[in-house]
C-alpha cells in the first residue's frame, strides 16, 4: 500500500527563482538562504518520495478571475512551466502521478470534498520555487509531483481547519492506493509577508516561530486560528500558510521535527522550511 | 452574510473581498492579458492604446499608466494580478511593494534587511495597537 512518509513545507518566494535562474545564488544575499536547504537536500536524496502531493497555490497565472476553484488537483500526467510575465523558469516540465491523483480526487470527493479536477495546469514559482530549494537544478526532477491548487487569493480561502481536514482525508486516500508508493505532503508559501499597501514589508518573528513550533506541539490550536488573526499578525500574504494545515492534517495525529529553517528577510518574505515525520 | 469589516481595520491592508473583486475585474483581467509575450509588446508599444482595448474605468487606466499600485489596489486590483504590470517592466516584488509604503527603494530593502517592518503600532486601526 502506498503510505505518507513525511511533511515537508517551504516559503516560495518567487525572487528565489530569479536569483536561482540567473546564477545568483552564491551572492551574500542568497547564500544563506540556500545554504538553509543542504540538510534538506542531503534527507531528500535519501528518502526520496515517488511521489510528492504538493499544496500550493496559483499566483493569478493558471486561473484568472474567471474560474477560481478552492481546492484543485492536478491529474495530468505533466504540467509544464508557467510564463508569469518573465516568460517561463528554465527549469524542467513537472512530471504527474495521473493514476494516483484521479485515485486521490475520487476518494476525496466521496470523503465530501469537492475538489476540482484538472487535466491541463501550468505550474508557476509557487510549485516550482519549492522544487528547486530541495532539488536544485536536476535534468528532471527526481520524482512526480500531484499538484493541489488552494485558492488563498480571492477572499474568502478555504478556512485552516478545512485544510487540515483535507489533509486527513488526502491520507485516507492515498493509504487506500494498492500500489506500495513513498509519499511526501508538501505545504508551501508563508511565512508572515505583505506584499501590497502602505504595510507593505511587515514581518511577525514571534508568530512565525509559534506557528512552526505548534505544527507539532499544538496543531489543534492552528486548526482554530480565524483568517483575521493570519493576515492582522503576520501580513496579508501570510494566509498562504492555510496551505501547511494540509501537510500537517496529512501526517495524522502526532508528528516529530525533524529539521527547521526560519530566515528573513526573503525579499518581502519570512522564511520558513520544516520538515516533519508521522509518528505513531 | 460574511463580516469583513474586521479586515477593513487592518492598518495600510486591502483584502481581496468579493466586492474588491467585483470592482477591479477587468482591470485584473488586462493584467492577466499581459502573460503573453505578444500582448506585452503590444502594451509596451502603445499603452494607453491597449488600455483602451479593455472596458476598465477612466481610474484604472490612469493608475496602470502611472504605475501607482495602492491606487490601483484602490481600484479593485490585487497584487498577483498586477504583478504583471511590473513583470512587464522588468520589476521585482521587492520594488512594486517598496513604491507603495512611501519610502523609497533602498529605504525599503534596509528594512527589509534590518528585519522587516515591526508589527507594533500596525495590528488595528480601531484599537490603535
Amino acid at each position: 500500500m502506498a503510505r505518507i512518509s513525511a511533511g515537508v513545507t517551504s516559503s516560495h518566494v518567487p525572487a528565489i527563482a530569479a536569483a536561482w535562474d540567473q546564477g545568483r545564488a552564491d551572492d551574500d544575499y542568497w547564500r544563506p538562504i540556500f545554504a538553509g536547504f543542504e540538510w534538506s537536500k542531503r534527507w531528500i536524496a535519501e528518502n526520496m518520495p515517488d511521489v510528492v502531493v504538493l499544496v500550493y497555490n496559483d499566483h493569478a497565472s493558471a486561473f484568472s478571475l474567471e474560474l477560481i476553484p478552492t481546492f484543485a488537483i492536478g491529474c495530468a500526467d505533466r504540467f509544464e512551466i508557467a510564463d508569469e510575465g518573465y516568460g517561463p523558469r528554465p527549469v524542467p516540465a513537472v512530471e504527474g502521478h495521473a493514476d494516483l491523483a484521479w485515485h486521490i480526487a475520487q476518494s476525496t470527493i466521496l470523503d465530501e470534498f469537492d475538489m476540482t479536477i484538472i487535466n491541463r495546469l501550468d505550474v508557476d514559482h509557487g510549485l516550482t520555487v519549492p522544487l528547486t530549494l530541495m532539488f536544485g537544478q536536476p535534468e528532471a526532477w527526481p520524482t512526480r509531483i500531484i499538484p493541489i491548487a488552494v485558492n488563498v487569493v480571492q477572499y474568502p480561502p478555504p478556512t485552516g481547519n478545512r485544510c487540515f481536514l483535507l489533509g486527513q482525508a488526502i491520507r485516507r486516500a492515498v493509504e487506500s492506493y494498492p500500489e506500495d508508493l513513498n509519499v511526501h505532503v508538501w505545504g508551501t508559501g508563508g511565512m508572515s509577508h505583505q506584499l501590497q499597501g502602505p504595510r507593505a514589508g511587515l514581518i511577525n518573528r514571534e508568530f512565525d516561530t509559534a506557528f512552526l513550533d505548534r505544527l507539532t506541539t499544538d496543531p489543534e490550536a492552528l486548526r482554530k486560528m480565524p483568517h483575521i488573526e493570519y493576515v492582522r499578525e503576520a501580513g496579508s500574504e501570510a494566509i498562504e500558510l492555510v496551505m501547511w494545515l494540509v501537510m500537517r492534517g496529512a501526517l495524522g495525529d502526532h508528528a516529530k521535527e525533524l529539521y527547521r529553517f526560519y530566515h528573513v528577510p526573503t525579499s518581502n518574505t519570512a522564511l520558513g522550511h520544516i520538515v516533519l515525520e508521522p509518528t505513531s | 452574510m460574511t463580516d469583513v469589516s474586521e479586515f477593513d481595520d487592518i492598518p495600510g491592508t486591502t483584502l481581496f473581498t468579493a466586492q474588491r473583486s467585483r470592482k477591479g475585474y477587468w482591470l485584473n483581467q488586462f493584467c492577466m492579458s499581459l502573460m503573453r509575450a505578444e500582448n506585452r509588446e503590444r502594451f509596451k508599444a502603445d499603452e494607453r492604446a491597449y488600455l483602451d482595448e479593455w472596458p476598465m474605468t477612466e481610474a484604472q487606466k490612469q493608475a496602470v499608466l502611472a504605475r501607482d499600485y495602492n491606487a490601483c489596489i484602490a481600484e479593485g486590483g490585487n497584487i498577483y494580478f498586477l504583478a504583471k504590470i511590473f513583470a512587464t517592466d522588468g520589476k521585482s516584488y521587492q520594488y512594486a511593494a517598496g513604491t507603495m509604503t512611501g519610502m523609497t527603494q533602498e529605504e525599503y530593502a534596509e528594512m527589509m534587511l534590518r528585519g522587516g517592518r515591526s508589527i507594533e503600532g500596525a495590528r488595528s486601526i480601531k484599537e490603535g495597537r
